[in-house]
This record gives C-alpha cells, structure tokens and sequence, in this order.
C-alpha cells in the first residue's frame, strides 16, 4: 500500500463524518438506509443480534449477497472479515468494497495476529476498547476507528465506556511532557510516532465513530456529545418496529445532536425498541476479541 | 466577513479550518433557524449527496437556499457539494439545489479503489493539487453564457464557475494548498462590496 493510498482512504473516512452507518442484510434494507440517509452500509448476513443468538461460528458473508447490495445503492458499502482473516478481506478486496471492518463481531480466525491492513489497497475500520488498541491497529493500517461498545444488545454501555476512556487517555497524553511521550509509547506497545501524533493534535490520526449497541436518536447524540465523528447503527435500526422512521431519526439525531428540542421530536412514536440485552446478561463478550 | 458552511454531513470540519487559518468568520448551517445570519458566502462541503440533500429537505432548508444562490449569494460546492448545486445529475433522478446549469455524473470514477490524487492547471491561479474521493465529474455545460470550465483531468471537466457558484469534484479542503478557497473569498469580497 502506498502512503498515497492510506491518505485517501483515510479521507473516504473524513467524508463520512457526520453521518449514519447502517447494518443491512439485503438490497431492500440497503434501499431503506440509503433514502432515511445513512452515509454508508454495511452488508452482512446476519445483524449482530441475530449472530448472537444463533451461535456457532460466524464468517464473511456471500460475495454474490454484498453485490447485490453493492448494485442496489450508490453511497459506499462495507463489510466484515473476521479478525486475523486476511484471504477473506482478499475476497472483499477482490469485489471492490469501500471498507472492509476487521470485526470482533464475527468469530476471530486469529487469536494472536491482527491482519497487516498495510498491504491492501482498501481501506479498515477497526474496534477498539481504549487508546492501545486504536493505536496498535492504526499502526497496522486501519484507516478508521471505532468504539467497540457490545454488538447486537442495544445496550450503549459498553459504547460510552469505550468513548470514555479513549477520551481521558488522549487528554493524559496531551497534558503530558515530551520527554514522557517514549515512556507512554512502549505501555501501549504502539510506535512513539503515533503517540506524538496524539500529544500534538489532543486527538486520533484517523476518524473516529461510534458503536456498540446505539439503538434510539438520543443514544446516537449522547455518543456525539461524547465525542464521536459519527455512528455505526447495527441492530438497531432493523430489529425495531418501524425501521425506515427510526434510521431517519437516528441521522438527523446526528446532525442536530446539541439541540434537545429536535431530539423530543424525533424520539417520538419510533414504535418499538430493539430488545435489548443488559451486559451482565449475556454470556458472550464480542468486545473482548482481539486486542 | 461571515462564510457558512454546511454542517449537516460530511468533512465540514476541514472547511472551517481552512477558514479560520485565512483570517475568515464562519457559522455552521446545521437546521434552518441558522440561515437567518447575514452571511457573505456559502460552502457546501464534501460527504455523501444522497444524504445531504435529505437533510437540507427534510430540515426544510432546500427552497431558502436556493432562493439566496439564485439571488447571487456566492457557493463553492466541492464534491458531494457540487452535486448538490448541480442541474442534472445523468446517473441519478435526484435534483437538489438545481442551481448550476451543469450535468454531473455521481461516483464517476467508480468505488474506493478508484480515488486518487493528482494535479492540474486550474484556470486564473496556477497548478493546484487535486483530491478525488469516489467523486463526480462534469458531464457537459448546460450553458455557455456567464460559465465556463475550469480545469479539466484527462479531458473530463472537474472544475467549473457560473456568476457567483464555483463547483469542484475534488476537495480543495483536503490539501494544503489555500488558492481555490482564495478564489472564493475573492469572488464573496467583490459581491458584498456591490
């Protein structure tokens, strides 16, 4: 991958900001998240709730179903590879995806090794749980980062811990000397480059969104107030009642995520909820794959 | 001076720093109450056009705007900006702004794999750098009175003005390089000073 290449795929992210990333998982739904406004899609065979309570291993998902949905919208399509999988983001490659999301949604095919996202053309996006891990997967290459949070539960928590605590370690970091800065790089285990590139800007070399659990507009602006570029929405919008109405209001919950008055409107009669799951009720942590 | 930019969706963020670093004020246009400002200017940013256009309809801020661009408010459309201000779009039935008599052609260059960066002559200022990210191209003017092409990639038209509205199929906002945002506040100054 040439520097050229890492540059415009982190700009395709900085396109993105602001915006809605739906889970979809036909051309129908794609159609519906495109015209409520998601800035992007991401294709997969089953929304992470349905991963969950399925079980069993969980992989990429048919190429011939990703362009379907490829053919049916024109804003950019993404899908997952599993953690470590790198023949599967080969394929991704190959069919020309947007983004390629080395997920912890999917089950990992590696447990040591992250795949070296340096030597594809595409672009990554990664989960992380704090600034470690954001760093040592923008060290392999992801061009994007976003909170881990806990898929298909609805429950936001685990989404603003994440936020939180990449937050307060970028601000660490800034307050601190340069002379700390080698100290710091070699407790992350990531490159003093990217720790100076930290210290200096107060924030991540990439765009950084949020998900993991966002399932109403008022989640969406709560992680926007704290401090999110922009959201991934994945069980949320089509495992609740009135999907089309709720994606809708989920993007300009994005947009106007200060003003409260608008946020009254747009929650109102969304129909019903994802049900969701509380963290301490499930039994299967995705956010603890791959550090 | 007083430049909004739409903040909707997108890389709005990147626009407002390049302002701030030439010395210009500027608002954030994200609903329609904030159009009331008098403004010398407006920029419609990069980001997804499906998604933006929504918005500015949904947010009721589509007609007021483009009454203002019709009345000479100078725009600078870039990317997804030029689409929406574009007349026609030849691989979409959408019409947003509808303000530029241009016909677009949206992810003309194909997905991801098919951005790139390079540099050309754009005409009045020089060579500039030149970002494409899953962009459009300008299929054809519409008219030829008070327009003109501005730059041109591999014979396709990624640079045009008409009066007041300056559209680009790349992002000036993305590089270092200040002149076409120059070219712009050029064109706001000479307009408020009317």
């Amino acid at each position: 991958m040439s520097e050229d290449r890492y540059a415009l795929n982190k700009q395709l992210a900085q396109m993105l900001k602001g915006g809605v990333i739906m889970d979809v998982t036909s051309p129908e739904q794609a159609r519906i998240a495109q015209e409520a406004g998601a800035c992007a899609v991401m294709a997969l065979e089953r929304i992470p709730a349905d991963i969950r309570a399925a079980g069993g291993v969980s992989r990429m998902s048919d190429p011939k179903m990703i362009r379907g949905i490829q053919e049916a919208v024109s804003i950019p399509v993404m899908a997952k590879c599993r953690i470590g999988h790198f023949a599967e983001a080969q394929i991704l490659e190959a069919i020309e995806i947007d983004y390629i999301d080395e997920s912890e949604v999917l089950s990992p095919a590696d447990d040591v090794y992250h795949i070296d996202k340096r030597k594809f053309k595409v672009p990554f996006v990664c989960g992380a749980k704090d600034l470690g891990e954001a760093l040592r997967r923008i060290n392999e290459g992801a061009a994007m980062i976003r909170t881990k949070g806990e898929p298909g539960t609805g429950d936001v928590v685990q989404a603003v811990r994440h936020m939180r605590k990449m937050n307060s370690e970028i601000a660490r970091i800034t307050s601190m000397r340069e002379d700390e800065l080698f100290e710091e790089a070699k407790q992350l285990a990531v490159p003093y480059e990217l720790v100076a590139y930290v210290h200096d800007n107060g924030r991540l070399p990439v765009v950084n969104f949020a998900a993991g659990g966002v399932a109403t507009p008022a989640d969406a602006a709560l992680m926007m107030q704290l401090g999110a570029e922009g959201v991934f929405v994945g069980s949320g919008i089509f495992k609740s009642g009135n999907p089309a109405k709720r994606a809708a209001a989920i993007v300009k919950a994005v947009t106007n995520y200060q003003d409260s008055k608008l946020l009254a409107e747009l929650s109102e009669d969304l129909g019903e909820a994802m049900v969701g799951i509380n963290e301490q009720e499930i039994e299967l942590l995705m956010a603890e794959r791959g550090k | 001076m007083k430049i909004a930019v739409l903040a909707v969706q997108g890389a709005f963020a990147e626009h407002i720093d390049k302002l701030k670093r030439l010395g210009v004020d500027c608002i954030e246009l994200r609903q329609r109450a904030d159009l009331e400002q008098d403004i010398d200017g407006l920029i419609l940013p990069g980001g997804e056009s499906t998604v933006q256009g929504k918005l500015l309809q949904d947010l009721q801020m589509l007609e007021p705007l483009r009454d203002r661009i019709s009345r000479g408010l100078p725009v600078l459309g870039t990317c997804a900006g030029l689409i929406l201000l574009a007349r026609k779009i030849s691989n979409d039935g959408a019409v947003w702004l509808g303000t530029l008599p241009v016909c677009v052609q949206r992810n003309a260059y194909g997905r991801q794999l098919g951005s790139f960066h390079t540099e050309a002559e754009v005409k009045g200022i020089g060579t500039v750098p030149m970002t494409f990210i899953r962009a459009p191209y300008v299929e054809s003017l519409m008219e030829t009175q008070d327009g003109e092409a501005l730059a041109r990639v591999d014979g396709r038209i990624v640079a045009v003005r008409y009066g007041n509205q300056i559209g680009t199929a790349f992002h000036p906002e993305l590089d270092e390089d200040d002149r076409i945002h120059e070219m712009f506040l050029h064109l706001c100054r000479k307009n408020s000073a009317r």
